[in-house]
């Protein structure tokens, strides 16, 4: 275990583990700050979502606290225009071509772009930017659980969970821009890909894509 | 896309041939998969899983590059390849709508090949004569300000061409033969 030193986010004085990722250490101290792509067990955060920029001082710019490693006496603050206008930009991207329909969403009041909106005051329908409505068939094939890519963000998860955890192969991302989203091999339906259906992807989507059959309905 | 006879063993040998001559690792991915389309003309399934068992990465992974790069083709080439301009210039005045035509008319979509390898199509990104906008390049042949009833016309040319070609081969065969017979 590395050494403890002290930081202040938003005032409140921390100590953390020196060199863990500052994300990790401002969300077990209860100081909330948007995500979607990171988890705790990655090596190696991709830093895809752009949703955890913070302010530190002496540095020139926002930087995303899912990759900064803590220092002593760092000084932290989760808010500044300048980092509401980055995350307000990348929700309001997220959410245009994301299907919304929250009532009818399993995922309701437990989906991490709610909880954004929520938290940072965000529009759930952002009004700068068109509707993409991607309108993509759903994948009910497996017994277990749906692959609704109309309400994926892209965040990778499932994909490295089907990696690291299940050890599969089953996902990964195909395509680019617009286009990129959550495949199997061939683009075939996942009852006919390597998938063995032990929803460990299931368990880290942190949107309404990915859903066991069981939740969905309720 | 289904293999046509014979298409399984060429297939095979030629990725064979390919991976023998590279070392097994994930930089030589891309060299690797150029030289599968430069001998095939496309990345075919089985080429992918091949690549993918060598480097010991799930065939999925294979499949995130190979759709990531524009280069790099999932289709075999039709006999006559039909590339639909989306530069700035075409984009601007319809070429989404003459790309659409095309895909209603061959009932396939872009980057995809017909069922009888006739015709495949293709976007492209600025062909360079903006002026006769929206362009299409039917094989070598630049095409433009085409129209939705001109996409009608050019397929209806190649259907027509290759009757011809078809009934001059069968009047050309009874000539053959006659002079074979004397
Ligand atoms: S399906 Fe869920 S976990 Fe997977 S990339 Fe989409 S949002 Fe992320
Ligand atoms: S959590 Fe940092 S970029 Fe997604």
């Amino acid at each position: 275990m590395n050494k403890k030193i002290s930081i202040t986010i938003d005032g409140k004085e921390i100590s953390a583990e020196e060199g863990r990722e500052l994300l990790w250490v401002a969300l077990e101290n209860d100081i909330f700050i948007p995500n979607l792509c990171a988890l705790k067990e990655k090596d190696r955060p991709s830093a895809s979502c752009r949703l955890c920029f913070v302010e530190i001082e002496g540095f020139p710019r926002p930087v995303t606290s899912c990759t900064q490693p803590v220092t002593e006496g760092m000084v932290v603050n989760t808010r500044s225009p300048e980092v509401d206008r980055l995350v307000g930009t990348a929700f309001e991207l997220l959410l245009s071509d994301h299907r919304l329909g929250c009532s009818k969403c399993p995922k309701n009041k437990a989906c991490a772009l709610q909880r954004i909106a929520k938290e940072r005051k965000l529009k759930l329908k952002p009004k700068r930017l068109d509707k993409f409505e991607k309108d993509t068939p759903i994948d009910d094939s497996t017994d277990l659980f749906v692959l609704d890519r109309n309400r994926c963000v892209l965040c990778g998860r499932c994909i490295w969970a089907d990696r690291h955890i299940a050890r599969v192969g089953a996902i990964g991302f195909s395509q680019r821009g617009i286009k990129r989203k959550v495949s199997t091999f061939g683009d075939k339906l996942l009852k006919d890909s390597p998938c063995i259906e032990c929803g460990e992807c299931v368990e880290v989507c942190p949107v309404g894509a990915l859903v066991f059959k069981k939740d969905y309905g309720k | 896309m289904e293999l046509l006879e014979g298409e399984k063993e060429v297939i095979i040998s030629q990725v064979s041939e390919i991976l023998g001559k590279h070392k097994h690792n994930c930089e030589n991915l891309v060299p690797m998969l150029q030289e599968v389309q430069n001998q095939l003309g496309y990345v075919p399934e089985l080429a992918m899983e091949m690549i993918a068992d060598s480097l010991e990465v799930p065939a999925v992974a294979v499949y995130s590059i190979v759709t990531f790069y524009n280069q790099l083709r999932l289709n075999p080439p039709g006999d006559h390849q039909i590339r639909v301009c989306m530069g700035t210039a075409c984009h601007m005045i319809g070429g989404q709508i003459i790309l659409n035509s095309f895909e209603r008319r061959l009932q396939i979509e872009e980057g995809e090949t017909t069922e009888d390898r006739k015709f495949s199509l293709e976007r492209v990104a600025c062909v360079g004569c903006c002026a006769i906008a929206p362009v299409v390049v039917i094989d070598d042949l630049v095409d433009g300000k085409v129209t939705p009833t001109r996409v009608d016309g050019i397929l209806l040319s190649f259907e027509n061409s290759n009757n011809n070609e078809g009934k001059k081969e069968q009047e050309q065969k009874p000539v053959e033969r006659g002079e074979g017979q004397e």
